[in-house]
């Protein structure tokens, strides 16, 4: 806050004959206005106010509640307390538990190691010009304009075992949703097509802002066109790597969508936002466990959040 | 979700959204996740307070989860018989069928409706005895029509009735009467024949039991069956209670009995749904396939004719053939209804004769529990499936309903797909089930 008067100096500063007027003791310079300083609180009164009362207070109530094994039913003040039961039965006594982990992890592996760098390396063949290209990034980003519902269907049309195109094409029997050694892959494809899309949108808006002229002075230089992209081209569009890459990760812990509406997260497609789902939401209020389930997934979150705000920051210092 | 335009598809409304799928706002609010959570649930414990009681008012407020067109306009058409009957008011609160289910345990902590829609079974007595619904048993005194089997799925824990049946749906083995005629196969009465005839479908090129279980629901009536005819009714009732364990040899005996009939059923059941299912059957791939009576929405109503059931045949003599699941829809009463006497008067004219005539003219979609009505509307299928329900000794609810529904969705679905999947090791899954059920079943 110190500095603020100093951004503001040149516009707030009252000129010194009015600040003289008011006299007395009172001889310290008001910077602000009383109109810029109502504007300030309430700039940070009502963001404080939104984020304490939307993130914090749930966050906070759901780790709370994971202690207990609240079932919905009753007054808050009747809710027992049973300590760490609910997270001893989340890891010992949920055989859900193990595979949803696994498949999180394999979830951002497979996005982070093979969609994300595919949606770049689509993003870096389209802005080359070549013909066609808004029908290549519009087919592409398609996917990801498409509601969730219409894309469960239509991958159902694809993968149905006995009805789907996939098992006609290929004269095959696979079970792609049914097999559990299958459908997580399945999955992963389906949601990877998403992801490209949009991935490739991201990016290309990032190549399109970069000054040409670098590119030239690269080619002046002698340089080849796969030197010049990672010597110069992605080094420049660091801003923009940071956001694909944050949005890789947070797309991959929230991996949800698809596999509820293909089969509520179970049989194979397990994933912890599913389990926190049909463990809280509905009739089958097991609020406490499925608290508990929130609450591994918030602290897995903060560790990433913690990695990126950490390089963010460090960066900055700099 | 399309709007239902036959009578199985109204049907199939009726299944509880723990296992016909959530609905998008529910999903979002899963997304929400913990803010949906805080939201809901504190909310909940504060509107407790519900006073006033005008005992001499001329209304009656009733929350409707029928809320597609047509059900709709049938409870409406029975709340105006009900106001010409009575001369009271009668105000209808429609929401939608997933979400008024979603929302059931707010719903009755705040200010409930005087009278509410719901379903029998644990789920209707699990509500009773948490203190949130209404005792009706004296509208019970009052009724007629109703088989005892009725009575008994309304009936709570402590002997009194909280629940008025209005409509119903058995589970059944259905089939194609022309292929059965053409391969001159007959009804089997015993688990025997029941496998004798499987053997010779295979023989046929038939897959002998259509199956899908991806949504993780129907395997539950394949369960449900099986426990009925090996253990009996009772049984069923305490397993699903928690006062059985799933590790006796009994539930044993379930599991071995399903193990010995898989190979009869089609394959790789967990990546299909039930309607494709019913469509091998439609398309006369498959012989039989133990489902609701909503299964008929997968036949065009030329084939309606040629669709046909019976109900699944005996496993011990000593137990019979005699209950079946056949999941009943009806009303409760809030626990402190603005007027008691009011909601009750509605109560005894929803249960009457009366009303349920109303629903056989207007909606000839479903089948009406009170045995008085007039019936003559009914199609041979339906005529048939309420003659089998009226002769059922014993009516359980289908798995969900009998038992809470946190234990049914988190464990059972789960445990049954992995039992689809690897029947081998049923002993491991048991104990499995056991210790989940030991942890949910706390109070």
């Amino acid at each position: 806050m110190s500095d603020l008067p100093l951004i503001q100096a040149d516009r707030a500063v009252p000129p010194p004959a009015a600040t003289t007027s008011t006299g007395g003791r009172g001889r310290r310079l008001r910077l602000l206005s009383r109109t810029d300083r109502v504007v300030i609180t309430l700039m940070v009164l009502v963001p404080l106010l939104l984020v304490v009362g939307l993130v914090w207070l749930p966050a906070v109530a759901t780790v709370l509640l994971s202690g207990t094994d609240w079932d919905g039913i009753g007054p808050v003040g009747e809710i027992d307390w049973v300590g760490l039961q609910n997270y001893d039965n989340v890891v010992n006594n949920y055989p859900p538990f193990g595979p949803a982990v696994q498949n999180n992890l394999l979830w951002l592996a497979a996005l982070f190691v093979v969609a994300t760098p595919f949606g770049m390396f689509l993003a870096v063949l389209l802005d080359k010009e070549i013909r066609g290209s808004r029908f290549y990034q519009t087919a592409l980003y398609l996917p990801v304009v498409l509601s969730l519902a219409l894309i469960g269907f239509v991958w159902q049309l694809i993968y149905s075992r006995d009805q789907g195109l996939l098992n006609a094409v290929l004269g095959t029997q696979t079970d792609w949703y049914g097999d559990s050694n299958v459908n997580i892959w399945a999955v992963l494809f389906a949601a990877g097509w998403r992801h490209v899309g949009y991935i490739m949108l991201l990016y290309l808006a990032g190549l399109k802002g970069v000054d040409p002229s670098l590119r030239e002075a690269a080619a002046v230089d002698g340089s080849s066109e796969t030197s010049t992209f990672f010597r110069v081209v992605f080094p420049v569009m660091r801003p923009i790597n940071i956001i694909v890459l944050v949005v890789t990760v947070i797309e991959s812990l929230r991996a949800f969508d698809l596999v509820w509406v293909i089969n509520k997260g179970r049989n194979g497609l397990e994933l912890l936002s599913a389990l926190v789902t049909s463990n809280v939401v509905g009739e089958a209020s097991r609020i406490g466990f499925g608290s508990a389930l929130a609450t591994i997934m918030l602290v897995v979150s903060l560790v990433f959040i913690t990695l990126y705000l950490f390089t963010v920051m460090r960066e900055d210092r700099r | 979700m399309s709007r239902p335009r036959s009578q199985a598809e109204y049907l199939a409304r009726l299944v509880p959204p723990s296992v016909a799928g959530l609905n998008r706002r529910s999903l979002l609010a899963g997304a929400a996740g913990t803010g949906a959570l805080l939201g809901t649930g504190l909310l909940a414990g504060c509107g407790d307070s519900d006073s006033g009681s005008g005992s001499d008012s001329k209304t009656v407020s009733v929350g409707s989860n029928q809320s597609d067109p047509k059900p709709k306009d049938v409870i409406a058409k029975v709340m105006a018989g009900f106001q010409t009957a009575s001369g009271i008011q009668p105000a209808v609160n429609t929401v939608d069928h997933n979400t008024f289910q979603e929302n059931i345990n707010n719903y009755l902590q705040g200010k409930p409706d005087d009278v509410f829609m719901w379903f029998a079974g644990y789920r209707m007595r699990f509500f009773a005895a948490k203190g949130l619904a209404g005792d009706v048993s004296d509208v019970w005194g009052k009724l007629s029509g109703y088989s005892d089997a009725f009575k008994k799925a309304s009936t709570g824990d402590d002997g009194k009735q909280y629940f008025v049946p209005a409509s119903y749906y058995p589970w059944a083995v259905f089939y194609r009467k022309s292929v059965w005629q053409q391969r001159g196969y007959q009804v089997p009465k015993t688990l025997d024949e029941l496998n004798t005839l499987g053997a010779q479908m295979k023989k046929d090129g038939l897959a002998p039991i259509a199956f899908a279980d991806k949504d993780g629901w129907p395997a539950m009536g394949t369960f449900d069956i099986l426990n009925l005819r090996i253990n009996g009714y009772q049984f069923h009732v305490d397993l699903m209670a928690g006062k059985e364990a799933w590790t006796s040899d009994k539930v044993k005996k379930v599991f071995d009995t399903w193990a010995g009939l898989l190979p009869l059923h089609q394959p790789d059941a967990l990546g299909r749904t039930w309607q494709e299912a019913a469509q091998s059957l439609q398309q006369k791939k498959s012989g039989m396939y133990l489902l609701g009576l909503f299964v008929a929405q997968q036949f065009s109503n030329d084939e309606q004719n040629d669709l046909d059931f019976f109900t699944f045949p005996e496993i011990d003599p000593a137990i019979g053939a005699k209950a079946l699941d056949a999941p009943i829809d009806g009303y409760m009463m809030a626990r402190k209804p603005k007027s008691e006497a009011n909601a009750k008067k509605l109560l005894e004219y929803v249960g009457s004769k009366d009303a349920a005539n109303i629903v056989v003219k207007n909606d000839p979609s479903t089948l009406v529990a009170n045995t008085g009505a007039d019936t003559s509307g009914y199609t041979a299928l339906q005529k048939k499936a309420a003659e089998l329900v009226g002769s059922a000794t014993e009516i359980a609810q289908f798995l969900d309903r009998d038992t809470r529904p946190d234990f049914a969705s988190t464990v059972i679905i789960p445990a049954l797909q992995q039992f689809i999947k690897n029947p081998k090791d049923i002993g491991g899954l048991l104990t499995s089930i056991e210790n989940q059920k030991k942890s949910i079943f706390t109070d």
